[in-house]
């Protein structure tokens, strides 16, 4: 499926001495297909996360819409945007978020058990526990993971309900060389499968894996990178 | 893994916030079961020692030591004695609004070898009574034989057993119903089972009765005023025109007693009300607090795509079962703290304690578990919802 953001926009307030509000994400129309791996790089502060935030129906743009297929998400009511993230929209948020209460693979188990009785959840998380390759943390609890098997316990988690769309905040911030190298391969057979992917990161390595790549300049991304969108 | 079994895992798995919460509700239903219970007892037992006493106006002989040893017999429960000339009774009779009077007679047994216990014997006359007889009908259907007594509830003996009363040997025909006052220690006894123990006790030698006839002694004159005569007025006139005897309303001694009371009961209530003011703002700050310390993982959940019913709901329900819990454990303690420690709350306090019956006493607790599991449901549902009114995505960049 496709998604697309329709000239969005992020106004913040911050006063300075022109204006009370700025832009963290300025109009930006962009496309992430299916079968392909979008990235944008930046610097920090440049507005990448807002502008995913927006893509995954998490926070509202101050102007322009967000289509997923024909569906302009933010005129939804929550509980079916709700419904429908968890369908049909994967997220890895930046930063650790692994639930203290759950161990590893009722994390990755949760989003699956929502919204129906899920029987075979527990065998797909497991796979999907082997495939970022912490199979052997399953019954841990997240305290007792490192950084990067944080990561990897939220790129499982949101792959778990197969969404058509993934999208990937910094998912390889504090992975090593090999294993930031399976995280995107992964990510890469995950879009050649048919997914819609949108890697924000600061890897050099990631270009070699993206279809079209942008930089993010003070809430502008310019395409480095790809057919034009 | 299913979605019911999250807030338990939130529960169990987080230990200190939840244990935290359960005291909180638990405190606040303990002071709320405890102190509404403890009022309504004081009260109950004012009511019961009023209505025991049975008699609009009690006169007595006109001396101090007369007054000392009524009140001690009634509030302190130390049994006394005291007596008149039994021609007071008529003249009783004679004045003006007075509608039945009927004669009693205290006697107290002693811890010696003649007695089983020290215990207040109060002899009533079946001919005229009005006050105890309607009492002792409740336990005991026949009219009480010579040397059959009716034990106070507290009196520790069975019905059929005997105590012996100065040298005789007296039946227990039947034990009253609870009052929660010291007349719970009592032993009543028809008028002539007690001229027979009068009698039986000069012959030990006490010095008051050595001197009296028990035919010609009463101790006390209960009244009953006719309607339309105010007791108060009775009461004065027979200060006024009997000489040598003095007339106590039956409340206004009573209310002595009730004025400290009602400070202890007003107390009380302001005691708790002040809990549960500072118990509902605490509860709404601590469940502010821990609803911003989950917020993180509140988005998490929101990111993965939980509805804001579904987050509120599971909030409300894991806010009801440690709420519940809670109180459950604050009512269950103050209850049984209060029906184990009533005796000993009486003894402390020197005032008549009777606990409301077990009725009552489950609707208060019922009452109070809703009333504790509403208000920190509702105080924890609302800073759910408050806080899922903000989009995830603002709050997962505050969590970096
Ligand atoms: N809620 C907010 N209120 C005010 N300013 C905000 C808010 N959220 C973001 N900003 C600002 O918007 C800009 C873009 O933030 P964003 O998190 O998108 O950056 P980023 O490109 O993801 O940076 P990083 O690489 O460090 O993650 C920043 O300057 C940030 O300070
Ligand atoms: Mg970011």
């Amino acid at each position: 499926m496709i998604l697309k953001a329709e000239a969005v926009t992020k106004k913040y307030f911050r006063k300075s001495s022109e204006s009370n509000f700025f832009y963290a994400v300025s109009e930006t129309t962009l496309e992430l297909r299916e079968g392909s791996i979008t990235e944008i790089t930046g610097r920090s502060g440049s507005g990448k996360s807002t502008l995913l935030n927006m893509l995954a129906g998490l926070l509202r743009p101050s102007s322009g819409r967000v289509l997923l297929g024909e569906t302009d998400i933010y005129s939804l009511k929550d509980k079916e945007l709700s419904r429908l993230r968890n369908s049909s929209i994967g997220v890895i948020p930046q930063g650790q978020t692994g639930l203290d209460s759950l161990t590893v693979i009722e994390n990755v188990i949760l989003p699956s058990v929502l919204y129906k009785v899920s029987l075979n959840s527990e065998e797909r998380a497991m796979e999907l526990l082997e495939k970022v390759g912490i199979a052997q943390l399953a019954h841990s609890y997240p305290k007792e993971l490192s950084g990067g098997e944080l990561r990897r316990l939220a790129i499982a988690r949101a792959l778990i309900n197969s969404p058509a769309v993934l999208l990937a905040d910094e998912p390889t911030g504090d992975l090593d060389d090999e294993n930031t190298k399976l995280v995107l391969e992964l990510l890469r057979n995950f879009a050649d499968d048919g997914v819609s992917v949108l890697l924000v990161t600061h890897e050099a390595e990631a270009e070699k894996y993206a279809d079209v790549v942008y930089r993010m300049n003070a809430g502008k991304p310019d395409q480095i990178k790809g057919r034009p969108g | 893994m299913k979605k019911k079994t999250l807030p338990f895992k939130n529960i169990i798995r987080k230990p200190a916030r939840t244990a935290a919460l359960t005291i909180i509700v638990f405190l606040m239903s303990f002071t709320l079961l405890g102190g509404t219970l403890a009022v309504m007892s004081l009260q109950r037992g004012l009511d019961s020692l009023e209505t025991r006493l049975g008699a609009d106006i009690i006169v007595i002989p006109d001396t101090a030591k007369s007054k000392v040893n009524l009140e001690n017999i009634i509030f302190q429960g130390v049994p006394g004695y005291f007596y008149m000339d039994k021609s007071y009774v008529d003249k009783l009779a004679q004045v003006e609004g007075v509608e039945k009077v009927s004669a009693q007679y205290y006697l107290a047994s002693l811890s010696a070898g003649c007695c089983s216990m020290p215990v207040q014997i109060i002899g009533y006359d079946p001919e005229t009574d009005f006050s105890v007889t309607p009492w002792i009908k409740k336990s005991y259907g026949k009219a009480l034989g010579e040397l059959d007594i009716v034990i106070g509830y507290n009196v520790n003996k069975d019905v059929d057993s005997y105590i012996t009363l100065y040298g005789l040997d007296c039946k227990v025909a039947a034990k009253l119903e609870q009052t929660g006052t010291e007349l719970d220690n009592a032993v009543y006894a028809n008028v002539d089972t007690v001229k027979r123990l009068i009698a039986a006790a000069k012959d030990t030698g006490i010095n008051e009765l050595s001197k009296k006839d028990p035919e010609k002694i009463v101790s006390s004159v209960m009244i009953k005023v006719e309607d339309g005569y105010g007791i108060d007025d009775v009461a004065g006139d027979i200060n006024i025109y009997v000489r040598h005897v003095q007339a106590y309303p039956t409340r206004s001694m009573i209310s002595g007693i009730a004025d400290s009371l009602s400070g202890i009961s007003g107390v009380i209530r302001v005691l708790i009300a002040a809990v549960w003011v500072f118990v509902f703002v605490l509860l709404c700050i601590v469940f502010a607090a821990m609803v911003n310390e989950r917020k993180k993982e509140f988005a998490i959940y929101r990111v993965m795509g939980m509805s804001r019913a579904m987050l509120a709901s599971m909030v409300l329900y894991e806010g009801v079962i440690i709420s519940a819990a809670g109180a459950l454990l604050g009512c269950a303690v103050s209850a049984l703290g209060l029906n184990m420690f009533s005796t000993a709350i009486e003894n402390s306090l020197n005032l008549p304690f009777l606990l409301p019956n077990m009725g009552a006493l489950a609707i208060c607790a019922a009452v109070t578990f809703v009333l504790s599991v509403v208000i920190s449901a509702v105080s924890s549902f609302y800073a759910a919802v408050k806080l899922s009114r903000v989009d995830p995505g603002l709050i997962l960049r505050e969590g970096n």
